[in-house]
């Protein structure tokens, strides 16, 4: 079939399959988006002894469409003295870097031979911090063309959050890529793959274990040295990007910009119906990204111990999306189990949080990791 | 005299945070738990579940009309009742029994009997009042309509939801 050959041409093979994975991509994680904002109510609503959202539905699993039609059908009420322009794309501002990250995420290894990652960059940390960062315009902007003296102190305060936690989040990945020797998500993930995830460093290929167990295929499970030493400073990365991460997608306890029972709404106050539904499913969106980094960098991506990857026909392919997905989940419950415990920080105390504690800690972290790698190298 | 509450001196670990954080997720998650596992006690659901069969005798609902056990209205009319009604919930419009009754010489009755729901406090003055035992308080309690006419009780509905009273009733009861 000539048609066929066409298809499978580098270049529009390369084309076809990637529209492919980010319209599957997009529809994965829009489903997740308004799954997890259902996930929400139903934690919330259980860590509170209540019973949440159980009548759209079996479980109230319907109740998310039903809250989507409903922004939809609303006003959508636009207030005299906004600036109209500012005012109308910073929900999509708000949303859009959101999505963008998801492109360099690996969320799975290979399914027939295509690369599961929509975006295999070589910068790929870097995209994801530059992006992910942008999100902060669409809060800025919404609170300063709302004319609007609450909105304007959650945009205030969203500058203020990004200055303090955004340094830290960055000087707290810089050991992995020491450890990995790459940008590459990845390439992140294969070393993880061969080398233990950088929380659970308990498989290697190279010997020098301490204890250990090697099995058919080569590689050994157990403890050795270098990688033994090399988790603490991964731990202390760990956390202060799980931390800078909550800052990041401005969850509790760290939302100032929203903060509803100091500032009503924080910075969308003034936003009603479907624009007022981009901010907040841009808020679930940029969660879903967030953690999807957590686990690429820290959690060993889609892989799971002795599981093979997609090489090893589509059914691998296919649970290492799912484990992919599922470790997100994981993270993502993780988010709002803290949001359901934790009470807001105030926002000198972020301030002072991020430049005099985390700033320093992460700083150091580069130093210790740095000296066990010179260590092991010699 | 002012009391001074020393400020507690708190160790580095209490400082860092940690422990109280700790401590706060062990507390949700035990939480959610329990109730993942169906072993919180949850509040009632109500339209499904309803407390209508621990109701107390003397629970004030919805003001009705009741008749006797001949079939026969008890309201005579007398306006008491829209007279002590203290939003004015009731309006009455009374007529004279036709000639050939009985009673057509003695006693009036109401042509037109409208309790406005909307109105009404529940405050069961007017069962108090009546000297004929004929406006009760009943156990309806939820009484909803989409517009306003809907919410106006006429004489039918009233009677719909009274039905029949027995006897006398010692209607003083000091809790009612
Ligand atoms: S219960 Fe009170 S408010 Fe209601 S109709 Fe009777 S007297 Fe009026
Ligand atoms: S219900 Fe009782 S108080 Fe009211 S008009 Fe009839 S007889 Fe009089």
């Amino acid at each position: 079939m000539p048609s066929l050959d066409l298809f499978l041409q580098p270049e529009i093979f390369l084309v076809w399959t990637s529209a492919l994975k980010t319209l599957v991509i997009l529809g994965v994680v829009l489903t997740m988006v308004a799954y997890s904002v259902w996930a929400e109510r139903k934690v919330s609503a259980f860590i509170q002894d209540r019973i949440g959202p159980n009548r759209v539905g079996w479980a109230g699993l319907i109740q998310p469409i039903a809250d989507g039609v409903k922004l939809l059908l609303k006003e959508n009420f636009v207030p005299g003295g906004v600036n109209k322009f500012f005012f109308s794309i910073a929900p999509s501002l708000a949303m859009i870097p959101a999505i963008l990250v998801l492109a360099v995420l690996p969320f799975g290894s290979s399914l027939f031979g295509v690369p599961m990652v929509i975006a295999n960059l070589d910068i790929g940390v870097l995209w994801v911090f530059a992006v992910s960062s942008l999100g902060v315009y669409g809060i800025v902007l919404a609170g300063w063309s709302s004319n609007s003296k609450y909105p304007f102190l959650g945009g205030i305060r969203s500058s203020s959050q990004m200055i303090s936690y955004e340094l830290s989040l960055g000087l707290s990945v810089v050991p992995v890529f020491m450890i990995t020797g790459t940008l590459n998500l990845g390439e992140i993930v294969q070393y993880q793959v061969d080398n233990g995830w950088m929380v659970f460093p308990a498989w290697f290929q190279s010997g020098g274990g301490l204890l250990e167990i090697t099995t058919d295929n080569g590689s050994m499970f157990g403890l050795n040295l270098g990688q033994s030493l090399l988790w603490i400073p991964m731990m202390v990365s760990f956390v202060i990007f799980l931390i800078a991460m909550f800052a990041e997608t401005n969850r509790v306890p760290f939302d100032l910009p929203e903060a509803e029972q100091e500032l009503v709404g924080g910075y969308h106050t003034e936003y009603s119906s479907m624009r007022f539904a981009l901010f907040f499913l841009g808020e679930y969106a940029a969660m879903i990204a967030g953690a999807g980094v957590i686990v690429t960098l820290f959690l060993g991506g889609w892989s799971l111990p002795f599981i093979p990857d997609g090489s090893q026909g589509w059914f691998w392919g296919l649970v290492n999306i799912g484990t992919f997905f599922a470790k997100v989940a994981a993270i993502i419950f993780f988010f709002l189990w803290v949001r359901w415990t934790l009470p807001r920080f105030r926002f000198d105390q972020l301030m002072k949080l991020g430049w005099y504690v985390f700033f320093e800690v992460a700083l150091l972290n580069i130093f210790l990791t740095a000296g066990i790698l010179a260590y092991l190298q010699s | 005299m002012a009391t001074i509450v020393q400020r507690p001196k708190l160790s580095l670990l209490e400082r860092s945070y940690f422990p109280a954080i700790l401590g706060g997720l062990w507390i949700t998650i035990k939480h959610f738990i329990k109730m993942l596992f169906g072993q919180t006690k949850v509040t009632m659901q109500y339209p499904e579940q309803k407390w209508d069969s621990a109701m107390p005798e003397w629970y004030r609902g919805a003001p009705t009309l009741v008749k006797d056990e001949h079939d026969r209205e008890r309201c005579v009319a007398c306006q008491l009742c829209e007279f002590i009604c203290p939003p004015r919930a009731i309006t009455i419009k009374p007529g004279e029994l036709p000639g050939d009754n009985r009673w057509s010489k003695v006693e009036k009755y109401p042509e037109k009997f409208d309790i406005d729901m909307i109105r009404c406090i529940y405050c069961g003055l007017c069962e108090e009042v009546c000297p004929e035992q004929a406006i009760f308080l009943r156990k309806d309690y939820s009484i909803t309509g989409l517009t306003r006419s809907e919410m106006v009780h006429d004489k039918e509905k009233l009677y719909e939801l009274g039905g029949v009273m027995h006897g006398l009733v010692h209607k003083w009861n000091e809790k009612k």
